[in-house]
């Protein structure tokens, strides 16, 4: 494998570590404050659709960008009207969010475009191009370091470095501002938020807003970015690893990352090798392809050292007697 | 005399057909202590939500320092110089103590300067009222006596003139119940008015300087604590004549029932809780083991009661039982004389759910007078032997058919008493018999413990309540970190030598108490935090 493969694997970790990141940290914000949300798939999937038709009927990016953020923030209140509330059980919240936007953007994108379901193709302006840094090219014949500013750090749309840049931001907010201290209680102690004065449910709707925002930029990354239309559930289940990825990152930002790296190179192999020659043996495209999902499995299964969730993690708040 | 710090005025609050607050009047002078006692339900928690903003109340008023003030939410309350201590401290457990001490109160929207501005105002606080916490300190890492001291911290933090301590003892050694009292009364001579919410009489007498009696909702009486006794407290309480003291003639023990030789369990997690534990129980007497919740009294019970493997002899009546494998169950150890009644009656005692009849069945559903014939059991015979058994015990309302959840915690605990006594065992486990009784079930259940010592059998009582071990016990062994410390007799012991014992220390220590008290501690979380797998 030469440097420059290595270069474009590792080029390509990144764009698919981009919807898995905004979302994991979209459930970090959520389930810190105490609200599991395993309707971040369905929250995606959502924006995906309504950036791309907006970017389509508008020709513009930042439309499609804002339309999913909305369509996102919708279904996030609805989850938070449902588990903060009413009470609800979030888990079946959030299925019935994931169902309801598989559904619904199916039909909806047959019904306005035709089309089977799908968006039309976005032309140059309804896509969020790849930006080039500055000296990018100048820099690019520059042995080791100019490739990898060139090609890796340079040249990926603005979504991926605002969701790069959100992870710093997350771990400054939840451990500097007073913000991160109070979400930090609510999802552990809630009753001690609530006797300190503070409201349990702007708490918490802060962090369902806030999961909303992050999810619908990760879809519109999916629709508008990544790929240039939108397809019948094109999410193809990163909510879930998303959420296995937060899990595996014990519900930290920097961890977070990481993961999502990890899971954004499991992605970029599958991508760019068919079958993996390892010590002999030839792994099979399949296996390779399962790879991500294999590993969440193991993660889930508490393989992987234990995690412990936010110990007021879905359960509702209610004051005491 | 000054305006009272506290002054309420015919306070009411209803939940649907509930009167949980009758036209309530109290008035708290500054620079006091004052007791509310009253029984589990009276209406102590009520009112005291009322106050700190939990809840409105449906009519009346409240004066803080004279002033009309409308306490709306809990925010409204800390203004007012309010400061609670719950009984279920409302502490972040991850956090550390300076975090637990800003939340909610920060200065700005970073952190830095409030962290730096509470750590100063620790030091200070700290100072003045001898409340020594590390303000670093994870507050899972610290024990119980120390979470509520930064309970205390928070309220203090918070510029609280008034403290109102709800049941602060319940979770508290003997020792730590002596070092917070030592600290209220350091509160009061620094002006704080304190409030303090208990059922425990002799803690009323020991540190109030007034007392309001509670009983179904309303205050019966507001009395000077120089002026009343525990007995007329008592009677206020529950409205009607109740003995303090059980009444038991001297013991007369027979022979050895069971008999435990060098019990040992580790748990799942690796740690040894019981470290080699070998009693005897006699014929007619009752053995009181006393010490602080988790230093191996339950397990104990749980060995002996069926539900959990152990390594060691035990015999009953002589005669060896399992303690692992198929015969080593709760079904087994009560076809060999032993009855139980565990610690937790609505974990292990009692299906919740279930009614009276199916709960007083459970355990001894198998006998033959609760069979119709092969294959069918006999409801009505088995509600017909619930509703005598309620009789007997005086459970209200004696209704066989009543969920065990609709019950007091009084009555739940008379059902479960009853179905273990009732089956006349040779010896009776019983663990934390009265824990959230009510005055009256107290007297009523230690009557009936006595009775059946009296008939000549033999009981085991855990309890970490110590006035219960010390008036019911005819022995008491004390348990510290898995082992017995030492056996005594209630006749030639005191509460200070059983509360040492229960620390880890026999004999007189030498230097301070406290220090002792707290390396025993460290010794016992070291061992337990090296075995933990």
């Amino acid at each position: 494998m030469d440097f420059l493969t290595i270069i474009q694997l590792l080029d390509s970790t990144i764009r698919s570590a981009t919807p898995l990141l905004l979302a994991c940290l979209a459930g970090l914000y959520s389930e810190r404050s105490g609200i599991f949300d395993i309707g971040l798939e369905g929250k995606m999937l959502a924006a995906a659709f309504f950036s791309a038709a907006v970017a389509y009927m508008t020709g513009s990016a930042w439309m499609g960008l804002g339309a999913g953020i909305a369509a996102s923030m919708v279904l996030s209140l609805i989850h938070g009207v449902a588990s903060i509330n009413f009470r609800g059980n979030q888990l079946i919240s959030g299925v019935a969010i994931n169902f309801l936007a598989a559904g619904m953007t199916v039909l909806i994108a047959q019904d306005w475009f035709a089309q089977g379901g799908r968006t039309p193709s976005l032309m140059s302006g309804g896509r969020f191009e790849p930006i080039t840094l500055p000296f990018a090219d100048a820099l690019a014949g520059v042995p080791f370091l100019g490739p990898i500013y060139a090609e890796l750090i340079s040249g990926h749309s603005i979504l991926v470095y605002i969701a790069f840049a959100m992870v710093p931001l997350t771990w400054w907010d939840l451990f500097r501002t007073r913000f991160g201290l109070r979400l930090r209680a609510v999802g552990e102690n809630p009753e001690s938020v609530d006797t300190a004065g503070v409201s349990v449910i702007r708490l918490r709707y802060a962090a369902v807003i806030i999961c909303g925002v992050l999810c619908g930029i990760a879809g519109a990354y999916l629709a508008t970015g990544l790929q240039a239309n939108f397809t019948k559930d094109m999410t193809a289940n990163r909510g879930f690893i998303a959420l296995a990825a937060l899990i595996f990152a014990k519900w930290r930002p920097w961890y977070a990352l990481y993961a999502c790296l990890l899971f954004g190179f499991l992605f970029a192999i599958e991508t760019r090798f068919q079958n993996i020659e390892l010590l002999g043996f030839t792994l099979p495209v399949q296996f390779v392809q399962a790879l991500p999902y294999i590993l969440t499995v193991v993660i889930l299964a508490g393989f992987v050292g234990k995690a412990i969730p936010p110990r007021a993690g879905g359960e509702p708040y209610v004051k005491e007697r | 005399m000054s305006a009272p710090a506290i002054e309420l005025r015919g306070i009411s609050k209803a939940f649907g057909p509930v009167q949980a607050n009758k036209d309530i009047s109290i008035a708290v002078q500054p620079g006091t202590i004052h007791g509310i006692i009253g029984e589990n339900g009276a209406g102590k928690s009520t009112l005291m939500s009322i106050l700190y903003g939990f809840y409105k109340a449906d009519a009346g008023e409240i004066f803080i320092k004279g002033q009309p003030t409308q306490i709306p939410d809990s925010q409204a309350a800390i203004a007012a110089g309010i400061g609670m201590v719950f009984q279920h401290f409302k502490l972040v457990q991850n956090f550390t103590v300076l975090e637990n001490v800003i939340l909610g109160v920060e200065d700005g929207a970073m952190l830095r300067p409030s962290l730096a501005k509470a750590r100063k105002a620790l030091t200070q606080i700290a100072a003045e009222y001898d409340l020594h916490v590390d303000p670093d300190a994870v507050i899972e890492t610290l024990s119980v006596g120390h979470q509520q001291r930064v309970e205390i911290l928070k309220a203090l933090y918070r510029q609280a003139d008034i403290l109102i301590l709800d049941e602060p003892t319940g979770v508290l050694t003997p020792a730590e119940a002596d070092q917070l009292f030592r600290i209220l009364a350091r509160l009061k001579e620094e002006g704080k008015t304190i409030i303090l919410i208990t059922h425990k009489l002799r803690e009323i007498m020991e540190i109030t300087d007034t007392v309001s009696v509670m009983r179904r909702g309303q205050m019966t009486a507001t009395v000077k604590t120089s002026e009343t006794n525990p007995e007329e407290l008592a009677e206020l309480m529950v409205g009607r004549k109740v003995l303090l003291r059980v009444e038991k003639a001297p013991s007369n023990p027979g022979a050895a029932v069971l008999e435990v030789e060098n019990l040992r369990v580790v748990d799942s997690f690796g740690v040894e809780r019981l470290r080699g534990v070998s009693l005897h129980v006699r014929q007619g007497e009752i053995l009181g083991i006393a010490g602080v919740a988790g230093n191996g009294q339950s397990e104990l019970l749980e060995v002996l009661g069926g539900m959990r493997s152990g390594e060691g002899r035990i015999r009953v009546n002589g005669e060896e039982i399992d303690l692992t494998g198929k015969h080593s169950d709760g079904q087994s150890r009560r076809k060999r004389g032993i009855a139980h009644v565990p610690e937790d009656r609505q974990e292990e005692g009692l299906i919740m759910e279930y009614m009276a009849w199916e709960n007083v069945a459970f355990g001894y559903h198998h006998d033959p007078k609760y069979q119709k014939n092969a294959l069918f059991m006999d409801n009505a015979a088995i509600r017909a032997d619930t509703a005598a058994k309620m009789e007997k015990f005086d459970v209200r309302p004696p209704n066989p058919r009543l969920k065990a959840r609709n019950f007091s915690g009084g009555n739940q605990q008379k059902i479960v008493v009853a179905r273990e006594i009732e089956r006349d065992p040779d010896i009776l486990l019983i663990g934390q018999p009265t824990r959230g009784v009510d005055i009256g079930a107290i007297e009523f259940i230690h009557e009936q413990i006595i009775a059946l010592r009296d008939s000549g059998k033999a009981i085991l009582l855990v309890s970490v309540e110590l006035d219960e071990i010390m008036s019911l016990s005819d022995r008491i062994a004390v348990m510290f970190d898995g082992k017995i410390m030492g056996e005594r007799l209630p006749s030639e012991t005191d509460e200070r030598e059983l509360g040492l014992l229960m620390a880890g220390i026999s004999g007189e220590p030498e230097g301070s108490v406290a220090e002792a008290v707290a390396e025993q501690m460290r010794k016992k979380e070291e061992r337990e935090a090296e075995q933990h797998g």
